[in-house]
């Protein structure tokens, strides 16, 4: 067999698929560690989720959070108040997050903050109501649910059923790493949150299929080789591809995570941490466990 | 001359795509999501009272009143639509103190004359009109004029309650409470009013009705001008940036075809932007990261071409018959591969709303473009090199000698 001589070559020299029970073991201690913060700490869950107001302002002074405390003593809601700065108009900012309000009181809290400080600008003002967040989180569930789904039936149909199977595995696998990640650094998590999880599920699949088409096509290519190796060609030979790809994606990441403004940070660090998790998932989780699979069959 | 020929009708296809794409552009520009141009989103949720549940009329009822309500606070391009059984959408682009408004569309508004023993003798229903104007002293008041049969019933009322107090009340606020002095028929005047702007805004809550049934603000979200301005200029800046780094390193990598790619890459992105003009799709901040998002998957499409080349030339085919090979062989993998990601973003799509949804749908879109791009121009870009020395040269697609 003459194509991919070279590649193969490079395939009998890198071993991939011979050591994962060390690419297993890593994978299960950075979840385990995630799944422990998750368990103590849970998920630090944004107005989204749980409901409640947050307004953010500007101003061309540096203000300081006692002095908003102050202004919301003053209309009774301070109490219930997180007051922080933040530098998303590059000027100085300030966050407020409060409980539910309505919309009487958040224009009360809006022409305070406005009649103490002359400069102030209202940039933003967010207020989900408690009904919302048990949409928002039943709808989450619900999109993720039914995308796997639909794609082990699509991967049940172009593949086979076991690499459907470890597809929906290697996903739970980068999934499950951005939620423990985001539950270790406790940050917040709010709907792109969510929509940062199903880009990674579609890109994890993705770069999951690009590799088992590899091994689809060798299964018929080297028919006489047993299917370890026959995998491990696969990862090796579309080790490019794979790295190069991550490479690029990751660069407009960063890109965007520097310098695209705070409002879309936590949003690219998920996307960051789960397509990270997801390179290396196809790479050295996806493969391994067909291996895995395949000898658990014929013993 | 045949292959010049099959040269120039590429290049005059390429040349047509990005020129359609041109023309949808300017033609209908980019719909921008109000996160991005500043602006109010609200959900409002109708509450069934004893008297009343929830059924067609009664959001049909709502739903003029609201409409009403926001022609009169003289607002631009409002979207009002109903959503499910229950829930009203309202969004206003460019609002200038948007908490303000959302908080004088949301009210009920029923407007109540009671006795002081808080009985109701008269609702907003016998009210004609209400306007704001200044009483005979210069200060702020409401005047409102009667229906005849509310003319009729008000005088009655202040006959009987002569010399006695009646408060009027919007909802439960008491905006007067005076001492009746005549018998009024026809037209009266709401006092205590700081300002004509404070006595317009209930002015127009009177005049265009109450709310058949009281509604809940459930979500507002809105966004100033400046962080809708602020968000789009970072992000522009942010996507270049991204942009230039991976071109930067497809060109350093791939060497001549990383030159070709970055190239593909300027005309995906024209592309992208034609059919979301064409679609009217609506860009929002995180439609924004969709479509970033897209770009990797467009450059992902040229790696997996790309490399698919490369291990054809590797196993001594020719150039022309390595790029005809390694097409076909990437097309089954660039579908596999894309269909699953598009599966998802429609999957998402339907179950989330707003800015979430903003990104399924520009990232869907985005990956398609992408696919198109993949098949249509990276193939007839390199096929349009393939003849000339800078592809045939031996350290094109980075293939070492060995």
């Amino acid at each position: 067999m003459k194509i991919n001589l070279s590649g193969s070559e490079r395939g009998n020299k890198v071993d991939i698929l011979g050591k994962r029970k060390i690419w297993y073991t890593i994978s299960l201690v950075i979840i385990g560690i995630g799944l422990l913060f998750l368990l103590i700490n849970g998920l630090n869950l944004g107005i989204d989720f749980n409901g409640g107001t947050l307004m953010e302002f500007s101003f061309d002074h540096d203000v300081t959070t006692e002095q908003v405390r102050a202004v919301l003593q003053d209309i009774g809601i301070a109490e219930d108040s997180k007051i922080q700065h933040s530098e998303e108009s590059g000027t100085n900012g300030i966050i407020i997050r409060a409980k539910t309000l309505d919309s009487e009181e958040i224009v009360t809290v809006d022409n305070a903050i406005k009649s103490e400080f002359d400069s102030a600008e209202m940039l933003r003002t967010e207020m989900v109501g408690p009904t919302i967040g048990r949409e928002l989180r039943i709808n989450a569930l619900l999109a993720m649910l039914v995308a796997s789904i639909a794609i082990v039936i699509y991967i049940s149909f172009r593949f086979e059923f076991r690499f459907a199977a470890i597809s929906i595995i290697t996903l739970m696998h980068d999934v499950l790493i951005t939620i423990g990640v985001f539950a270790i650094l406790g940050r917040e998590v709010n709907t792109p949150f969510v929509a940062a999880l199903l880009t990674i599920v579609g890109y994890s699949i993705n770069d999951t299929i690009v590799i088992f088409d590899r091994i689809r096509e060798n299964m018929k290519l080297m028919h006489k080789v047993p299917f370890i190796k026959q995998a491990n060609t696969a990862v090796v030979d579309t080790l490019p591809r794979s790295i190069n790809t991550s490479i690029t994606t990751l660069i407009t990441i960063l890109a965007i995570y520097f310098f695209g403004g705070a409002s879309i940070q936590t949003f690219m660090l998920a996307l960051f941490i789960g397509m990270f998790a997801g390179t290396y998932s196809s790479i050295f989780i996806a493969s391994p466990l067909l291996v895995t699979w395949q000898e658990r069959i014929s013993k | 001359m045949r292959y010049k020929q099959k040269r120039r009708i590429k290049l005059i296809i390429i040349l047509a795509i990005i020129a359609f794409a041109a023309f949808l552009y300017f033609q209908h520009g980019i719909n921008l999501g109000l996160d991005l141009q500043g602006g109010a989103h609200i959900v409002l949720q109708a509450q069934p009272t004893e008297e009343r549940e929830i059924n067609d009329s009664v959001m049909t009822g709502i739903l003029s009143v609201i409409e009403r309500r926001v022609n009169q606070l003289g607002l631009s391009e409002p979207l009002i639509q109903r959503e499910g059984s229950d829930r009203i959408i309202v969004e206003l682009p460019a609002v200038d103190s948007p908490n303000e408004a959302i908080n004088t569309i949301g009210r009920t508004a029923m407007l109540t004359f009671r006795n002081s023993s808080g009985e109701v003798l008269m609702t907003g229903e016998a009210v004609k009109d209400a306007r704001a104007d200044y009483d005979q002293y210069g200060r702020a008041v409401i005047a409102f004029t009667l229906t005849d049969s509310g003319s009729e019933q008000f005088a009655d009322i202040t006959r009987k309650y002569m010399g006695k107090k009646i408060g009027i009340y919007l909802d439960n606020e008491q905006l007067t409470n005076p001492t009746v002095q005549a018998v009024i028929e026809g037209k009266g005047q709401i006092t205590g009013y700081e300002s004509a702007q404070a006595a317009e805004k209930d002015a127009i809550l009177i005049r265009e009705g109450a709310l058949p049934v009281p509604v809940e603000v459930i979500e507002t979200r809105t966004v100033g001008p400046t962080l809708g301005q602020i968000s789009i200029q970072k992000s522009i800046r942010a996507g270049l940036l991204g942009l230039l780094l991976v071109a930067i390193y497809m060109v350093f990598y791939y060497r001549f075809p990383g030159i070709l790619a970055a190239v593909i890459l300027a005309i995906y992105g024209l592309i992208l932007m034609g059919t979301m003009a064409g679609l009217q799709a609506t860009l929002t901040l995180p439609g924004i990261a969709g479509l970033i998002l897209s770009i990797g998957m467009a450059v992902d499409a040229n790696i997996i071409i790309f490399e698919r080349i490369k291990d054809e030339l590797k196993s001594g085919k020719t150039l022309r018959a390595a790029i005809d090979a390694g097409f076909k062989r990437a097309y089954t993998t660039i579908i596999d591969a894309n269909v699953t990601t598009i599966m998802t973003a429609l999957i998402l799509a339907y179950f989330t709303s707003g800015t979430v949804r903003g990104f399924a749908v520009t990232l869907g879109i985005g990956i398609i473009v992408s696919m198109f791009t993949a098949f249509f121009v990276t193939r007839n870009v390199i096929d349009i090199f393939a003849g000339s020395k800078l592809l045939r040269e031996n350290k094109s697609f980075g293939v070492r000698k060995g």
